[in-house]
């Protein structure tokens, strides 16, 4: 992990976002990116024109495969065992770095190049094979440039999203030792032209996986560049990094995700490339790595199986779409969620990966639960749901702020009864003669300073609604009314609906503890 | 039948004003709302910080004080889209768990009640004003209250209805959050009124008194002088005037 990674690390998201909203390149560059994105997603979805059925397929889908874990990944194994991959099992991060070294050590490698991966950053990989003399090349744009300013991805699909063309053509000089414009022909013209040399002379290709197909034993790989392609044909070894649940049963619910995914992450239709790799080289191909290795990545993925709370995490598809569509994100960026997977699926996994309540727990607060995230999913993860879930344990184990804790009891104790309800409301009024100035407060004392220093807070009125029913009652005479005839009939219409609704409910075998939205 | 007015806490203590229009409307259409006083707060605050224990003591209330209606209606879709989370609160309660979806079944936002049940989209209202609406984020999402407002809205003589840039996007509010996380929340509530402003309305509308707290307080802070109400207030408003 690099110094940058560490230092944001020990901070908490409100100091990290504190950095982030101060800082009007970010800013500007997030929102820019952001938009253009979830622009895209609206219109291909809209395009589509079946988009709710296709994502409630992909959700089904998604489901199945996890709900039958197990089974699918002994197929996958067993059939790319088949077509003569070596397959590795990985339980911790850790182990999977060893094994990475171990076949590049066997491989006498001196230079890996990597097409992009989301694992390969939860491993913080790069850093351990420096560690062994290897050169670890990222050749995506977007990792090669946060490479070369020794950050961590801001984005899961755009991970130099927080810079702007004028940064990147600073970070792309020095490493050419000459200036170069800030146009983005001319950048991407130098990368690729410096990652050539690089491909030619690896000794390892490593990529990621988006979807591994159970019924093939095959990897399916989205990219928009070619290096994926290159890093996968290019060099004598193969190791592709692959996240246990990355798994779907076939081919044809590959169409649904193929369907989804481009449209979700950045509104195309399909990706530029879409490769399926079925094992190493053949006698008959023209090119394809001698030898390929796939690392099947638990890394705190099991610990959401059989958590009826956050088993669908697990469903996630990694197109950043929840990203794109969070206005939390797009005022504070990815760095301020301080670990390798940001925006809303970020600030639910991370905790979730890593069990460990006290440190990563706080990054559950940093969302107003709009459900943006949730309408946004290609896969319906109801991550708004599973926020409040992460609030609740931590409070449950004993984390919760000392403070809150109280107001929330206190608010019990008031809420628990209307006349103390009403009490407090009378209290309130006699309270705020100090502080109301024409008709609102304006105080940033104490717990106020947060709210007045963006707003005004209200007064309360004279009457509350409580204090003015009698007064409402009397004139219209509501409690001793009926309701009229029309209306009485309209509702009768209504009540027949929803016994019908919770008929149908029931014959679908939706119980009562269903809680999306 | 029984229809009762869910005030929610909010427009109870400061908004007492949405309360009165939704009861005056609704007398129009000859529906006497009733007003259960042990009512308190739905319990939101607690549920989403993640004090469940706490928020079952306010759900009780809310429980316990709509036992007998056939029908809940609140000024925020917020708030109904909180008792339809009783359910999971409840889960482990078989008895308070049946109670809890039986309430859920019946609970209305203020707009479905009106067009949904009622089948009302014209009040026979007039408010010749330029108008903005901010569809909040739970009515819109968790509710699916998407059309019944613009439904409304659209048969108000003189209403000139402007589309709000980035109309989707949380105004911040958050509840806890606006506190926990003030910097994020006023970075939020910042963008959003520069958005209203950017509409040049006189008249910002919703359904969520919270969210237009949270709007109408930036609004005020930064003196601008843009009206901020519910569209209850605003449909009563233009049938008095009409």
């Amino acid at each position: 992990m690099s110094g940058a990674a560490k230092g944001a690390k020990r901070q908490t998201v409100k100091e990290r976002s504190e950095l982030a909203l101060n800082d009007e390149f970010l800013r500007k560059a997030v929102k820019f990116t952001t938009e253009r994105l979830r622009n895209g997603k609206k219109k291909a979805s809209e395009e589509h024109g079946n988009w709710e059925l296709w994502r409630e397929r992909g959700r089904q889908i998604r489901l199945h495969t996890i709900a039958h874990l197990d089974y699918y990944l002994n197929l996958f194994v067993n059939n790319a065992r088949a077509n003569g991959v070596h397959v590795h099992f990985a339980d911790t991060a850790q182990d999977a770095v060893q094994l990475t070294m171990d076949i590049a050590k066997h491989a006498n490698a001196r230079s890996v190049v990597k097409s992009k991966s989301m694992v390969s950053e939860e491993l913080h990989l790069n850093q351990a094979l420096e560690s062994i003399g290897v050169e670890a090349i990222e050749t995506d744009l977007g990792e090669y440039i946060i490479q070369l300013a020794g950050e961590m991805p801001s984005h899961i699909v755009i991970p130099a999203i927080h810079k702007n063309r004028y940064q990147i053509a600073e970070l792309l000089s020095k490493e050419a030792g000459e200036t170069l414009p800030p146009d983005t022909t001319a950048l991407a013209g130098f990368v690729r032209k410096k990652l050539r040399e690089k491909f030619l002379e690896a000794d390892i290709g490593m990529t990621g996986c988006n979807f591994a197909i159970a019924e093939t034993g095959s990897m399916v790989l989205f990219e928009n560049e070619g290096n994926a392609r290159m890093v996968s044909t290019v060099p004598k070894t193969q190791i592709t990094l692959m996240g246990m649940e990355r798994i779907i049963p076939s081919w044809s619910d590959l169409e649904v995700m193929a369907t989804l995914l481009p449209r979700s992450a950045t509104g195309q239709k399909l990706t530029m490339y879409m490769s399926g790799i079925t094992g190493p080289r053949r006698e008959e191909d023209a090119d394809g790595p001698e030898e390929m290795h796939i690392i099947i990545v638990d890394n705190g993925r099991s610990l959401q199986l059989g958590d009826p709370e956050f088993q669908e995490l697990l469903n996630c598809i990694r197109c950043g779409a929840c990203l794109n569509a969070c206005p939390v994100y797009r005022h504070i960026g990815g760095h301020a969620y301080g670990s390798t997977y940001s925006g809303p699926i970020g600030a639910v996994l991370t905790p979730s990966l890593n069990k460990n309540i006290a440190e990563w727990d706080d990054i559950a607060n940093a969302s107003s639960l709009c459900g943006a995230c949730y309408e946004a999913c290609p896969v319906k993860i109801p991550l708004h749901d599973m926020l409040v879930y992460l609030r609740r344990r931590k409070v449950e184990a004993g984390h919760g702020n000392a403070l809150e804790s109280m107001g929330m009891q206190g608010f019990a104790t008031v809420m628990g009864n209307s006349s103390r309800f009403g009490g407090v409301l009378r209290l309130g009024k006699l309270g705020q003669k100090l502080v109301v100035r024409g008709g609102v407060i304006r105080t940033k004392l104490g717990p106020l300073k947060g709210w007045n220093t963006y707003r005004v807070t209200p007064s309360l009125p004279k009457q509350s609604f409580r204090d003015r029913w009698d007064t409402l009652d009397k004139e219209l005479g509501l409690t001793k009314k009926d309701i009229s005839e029309t209306a009485q009939s309209k509702m009768e219409a209504a009540v027949k609906k929803r016994a019908q609704a919770a008929a149908e409910a029931k014959a679908e075998g939706k119980g009562g503890k269903g809680h999306h939205g | 039948m029984k229809v009762s007015l869910f005030i929610t806490c909010l427009s109870d203590a400061i908004y007492p004003r949405v309360g009165e229009a939704m009861v005056r409307l609704l007398a129009r259409y000859g529906v006497a709302l009733q007003f259960p006083t042990v009512q308190t707060c739905c319990g939101q605050p607690a549920f989403n910080s993640g004090y469940w224990k706490e928020a079952r003591d306010s759900a009780r209330t809310i429980l316990d004080a709509f036992e007998d209606s056939d029908f809940v209606i609140a000024p925020s879709g917020s708030c109904i889209g909180m008792l339809h989370h009783y359910p999971k609160l409840f889960e482990n309660d078989p008895v308070m768990l049946a109670r809890s979806e039986a309430l859920r079944a019946k609970s209305y936002e203020f707009t479905q009640f009106l067009v949904n049940v009622l089948e009302v989209t014209d009040v026979g209202a007039e408010f010749p004003h330029k108008v903005t609406y901010h569809p909040s984020c739970h009515g819109t999402r968790l509710l699916g209250v998407k059309e019944e407002p613009l439904a409304l809205m659209k048969k108000v003589k003189g209403l000139e209805l402007i589309p709000l840039p980035f109309a989707e996007d949380c105004c911040g509010f958050g509840g806890t959050f606006a506190v926990k996380m003030a910097d994020i929340s006023g970075a939020m509530v910042t963008e959003k009124v520069d958005h209203v402003l950017e509409t040049e309305a006189e008249v910002l509308v919703g359904l969520d008194m919270a969210c237009m707290m949270n709007i109408a307080g930036n609004l005020r802070y930064r003196e601008k002088p843009v009206r901020v109400m519910h569209l209850a207030e605003l449909l009563y408003e233009g049938v008095k005037e009409a």
